[in-house]
């Protein structure tokens, strides 16, 4: 990735790391995991995996603070799993079971955890983005420090309610962070074929709004940035933009056959720039954990995503009268 | 224990595919995310990745076969350790079966019986309450100042809602009296503005959001169907979205096709909204502040050859109007007509005209088009057996001709002549004075289609 080192590296102790580590192997194990289900035909519909952008939620989980609010477009099990849901309501919710977080009634692209401050999940690609400035609304409104991070894609910037709301932001001073998640590819189409400047994040300059790229591959690197963001937010200074460049190993969802980049390309960025191998590798040279450490690590994610995929088989579809719920609220 | 890789399912509605080609043989090392095979679908050739690490032990389904079943075993991997030899692809299991076809649903929306029609038609203020003429436009901005003062997380926004008072002065004085906090002046930005007023009410606001008219709110119905309207069903009824969008609707006067539109079909299609179109200052005023304590997202449609009107609206504390109640406001024999908003004009005229003829018609007020009141059109097409819906949308899936299905599946056998819908013309509305007359629907259409069903 291309992306200017505009943060310089905090002091990451082996704690933390190991956070990281187990975090983002969460996250790729259990997207593995779902990309196996949704070949059973376990899971339907559409199913965006987020394998090779783990760096991106886990970093900026690192900078936020209970209350912190965040909201993202369909490829969203990632964010999920980083704000502490349970892999167990993600996986049945992508069955369309009982157990799920939406009771199977929203999917893949439609969930939310209104205790984990997660506001979907949302399929309309760039409509979560006013709807994070509201979320950052209502904090400023209520006169608290929260803040919200609104991620959406490089696809996503290219839609109109996004500049509708960098303005609104921007003159209402939301305490919003526009994390646009760039990895490369709106669907089939490569950023140059779609975007008119490389630089996504200066396209907040017009509307006096801050942003800088960051390194998405870097879990340190994200989230130092998200620091400095959020620092600025809770200070009251108003929105910043985080152009996070990153890579998807995947397809756009399950059912792309990604014939708009080369093999060779994908497997050079997992080769040289995996987010999860450089803390690996930074846990082993910095002696914070023997490779059995690992070992056992990776163990104990495995057994925590077979537990979802067998909690997600086992739980029942909803019962049928859970048709005619949920439509309303009662008054 | 060996794996089975099973042929994956690689698009929402593949059911078998190709087995184009092996990338991978027999006694081959993968490991998570190496390519094993491409597959054909019916949309394309994917490749296809492996999800665990180990050996490829055998190959159960040759490269080039055809019509291979979803779910169907197509090689065994194994671990660490394990030899081919523990392999027996003869005892391989039956590949899972995927979950049972949900049968259909049980409670079926449509009942094989009619149910009889229960109405409540009691009145919405005792009888001897002392009145007092109000316009719609002072019974609309006081309902919002009543509802501010008694709740802090209500806000307005909208253009020109605060320092210019409103561009149809609905929000009047309300940025002196609750500043400009909650007060607030968007830019010409339908599409964000509306849905950052969802964002807000997830996050714990109630907000109030003037389009100017809802012609413009086009650009936002995205936001209001797909996030306000959809959420708390797709959330499992975490996150209801209590917002009231309000503005001007339908025709002004000489304005043209893209400021004179009804939305009232549009939006009363939509499971998870309701729809408010109120015709006299009073329901305004209580239909407005019922619609700001909903914690459900509310389509208020307003009119603003209305908003100048004056009505008799009572003088009580708090004056709020249920959903899903409509009203008599005269009580007939020979036909019921039902209307709602500014149809309302005409329903009401025609009946006046009509009764110089010795024609008793009854004329019911929806007020609410989502949830609509049925039971009082179907008790009362029962009594007069004879029904003319009245309104100024188009005539395509309207709301009368809603009804008219309604009351051919509730009481056909009460009806002795069709139903005929008075709407505006199928055409976009024109400018020229005469032309936009003729587009719209008017007391004399009325008076013919009441003529039409009494057989006059």
């Amino acid at each position: 990735m291309a992306a200017k080192k505009t943060t310089k590296k905090s002091n990451t102790s082996g704690d933390e790391l190991n956070k990281f580590y187990r975090e983002m192997l969460l996250i790729r194990r259990f997207e593995e995991k779902a990309g196996q289900l949704y070949g059973m035909g376990l899971i339907g519909g559409f199913c965006h995996l987020y394998i090779g952008q783990e760096a991106v939620v886990v970093g900026l989980e690192a900078a936020a603070k209970e209350g912190d609010k965040r909201i993202t477009t369909y490829r969203d099990h990632g964010h999920m799993l980083a704000c502490g849901m349970d892999p167990n309501g993600v996986m049945a919710e992508l069955t369309g079971r009982a157990g799920g977080y939406s009771r199977g009634k929203g999917g893949s692209m439609h969930m939310f955890s209104k205790e984990k401050h997660f506001y979907g999940g949302h399929g309309i690609v760039g409509a979560n983005v006013p709807l994070g400035a509201g979320l950052a609304f209502a904090d400023k409104y209520q006169g608290n420090d929260n803040v919200t991070f609104t991620y959406f894609g490089d696809g996503a910037a290219n839609q109109g309610q996004v500049y509708e709301t960098f303005n609104m932001a921007a003159l209402w001073q939301l305490p919003v962070i526009f994390v646009i998640e760039n990895n490369h590819y709106a669907m089939g189409t490569a950023q140059k074929r779609s975007t008119s400047s490389p630089d996504i994040y200066t396209r907040g300059e017009a509307f006096g709004i801050s942003g800088e790229a960051v390194d998405g591959m870097d879990v340190l690197a994200v989230k130092a940035a998200g620091e400095k963001a959020v620092a600025h937010c809770r200070a009251g200074k108003g929105p910043y933009i985080l152009e996070v460049k990153t890579y998807r190993y995947r397809g756009h969802s399950m059912s792309d056959p990604a014939k708009y980049r080369t093999r060779e390309e994908v497997q050079k960025i997992r080769e040289e720039k995996d987010a999860i191998e450089h803390v690996r590798d930074l846990l082993l040279q910095g002696k914070h954990a023997t490779e059995d450490d690992l070992k056992a690590i990776d163990k104990e994610i495995k057994a925590v995503v077979n537990a979802s995929a067998e909690f997600a088989k086992e739980s029942p579809e909803p019962a049928v009268e859970e048709l005619w719920t949920d439509i309303y609220v009662d008054a | 224990m060996p794996t089975e890789v099973l042929m994956p399912a690689l698009s929402p509605t593949m059911e078998e595919g190709t087995l184009a080609k092996w990338l991978v043989k027999e006694g081959d090392t993968v490991s998570s995310g190496d390519i094993l095979a491409e597959i054909e679908t019916d949309k394309a050739t994917m490749e296809f990745e492996a999800v665990d690490e180990g050996t490829i032990g055998k190959i159960l389904i040759a490269e080039g076969s055809e019509a291979v079943k979803v779910n169907t075993p197509i090689a065994v991997m194994l671990e660490e350790g394990e030899s081919a030899d523990t392999i027996d692809a003869s005892s391989a299991p039956a590949p899972a079966a995927p979950p049972a076809e949900q049968a259909p649903a049980a409670s079926a929306p449509v009942a094989a019986a009619p149910a009889a029609p229960a109405p409540d038609n009691s009145p919405d203020w005792p009888e001897g309450t002392e009145m007092k003429q109000m316009t719609v436009r002072e019974a609309l901005n006081t309902a919002m100042a009543e509802e501010m003062r008694a709740d802090d997380t209500v806000f307005v926004m909208g253009e020109e809602v605060a320092e210019y008072q409103g561009a149809y002065k609905i929000t009047q004085g309300l940025l002196e009296e609750f500043s400009a906090k909650r007060v607030i002046d968007t830019p010409i930005t339908e599409h964000g503005f509306a849905g950052i007023g969802v964002g807000a009410a997830w996050g714990g606001l109630k907000p109030i959001v003037e389009f100017m008219t809802w012609n413009f709110a086009m650009q936002a119905i995205d936001q209001i169907i797909n996030s306000a309207g959809k959420t708390n069903y797709m959330s499992g009824g975490q996150l209801g979205c209590s917002i009231v969008f309000r503005g001007a609707n339908g025709a002004a006067a000489r304005v043209g096709a893209q400021h004179s539109q009804d939305y009232a079909a549009w939006y009363a299609q939509v499971p998870g909204l309701r729809v408010v179109q109120p015709y006299s200052a009073a329901d305004a005023k209580g239909l407005l502040k019922t619609a700001i304590r909903d914690p459900n997202p509310v389509v208020f449609l307003e009119n603003e050859l209305l908003y100048g009107r004056s009505f008799d609206v009572p003088v009580v504390d708090d004056l709020t109007i249920p959903f899903g109640k409509a009203r008599i406001w005269r009580e007939g024999t020979d036909v019921t007509i039902v209307s709602f908003g500014i149809g309302m004009q005409f329903a009401l005229e025609a009946a006046d005209k009509l009764a110089e003829d010795g024609i008793s018609a009854e004329v019911i007020d929806l007020r609410t088009l989502r949830p609509l009141d049925y039971d009082t059109v179907i008790a009362s097409v029962m009594k007069t057996n004879r029904c003319v819906t009245v309104e100024e949308g188009w005539p395509v899936a309207s709301i009368g001709n809603h009804i008219s299905a309604t009351l051919m599946e509730r009481a056909f056998d009460y009806l002795d002549a069709p139903v005929v819908n008075c709407t505006g013309k199928d055409v976009p509305m024109p400018y020229a004075a005469n032309l936009e007359k003729l587009a719209l629907t008017s007391t004399a259409e009325v008076i013919d289609a009441v003529k039409q069903v009494t057989y006059r």
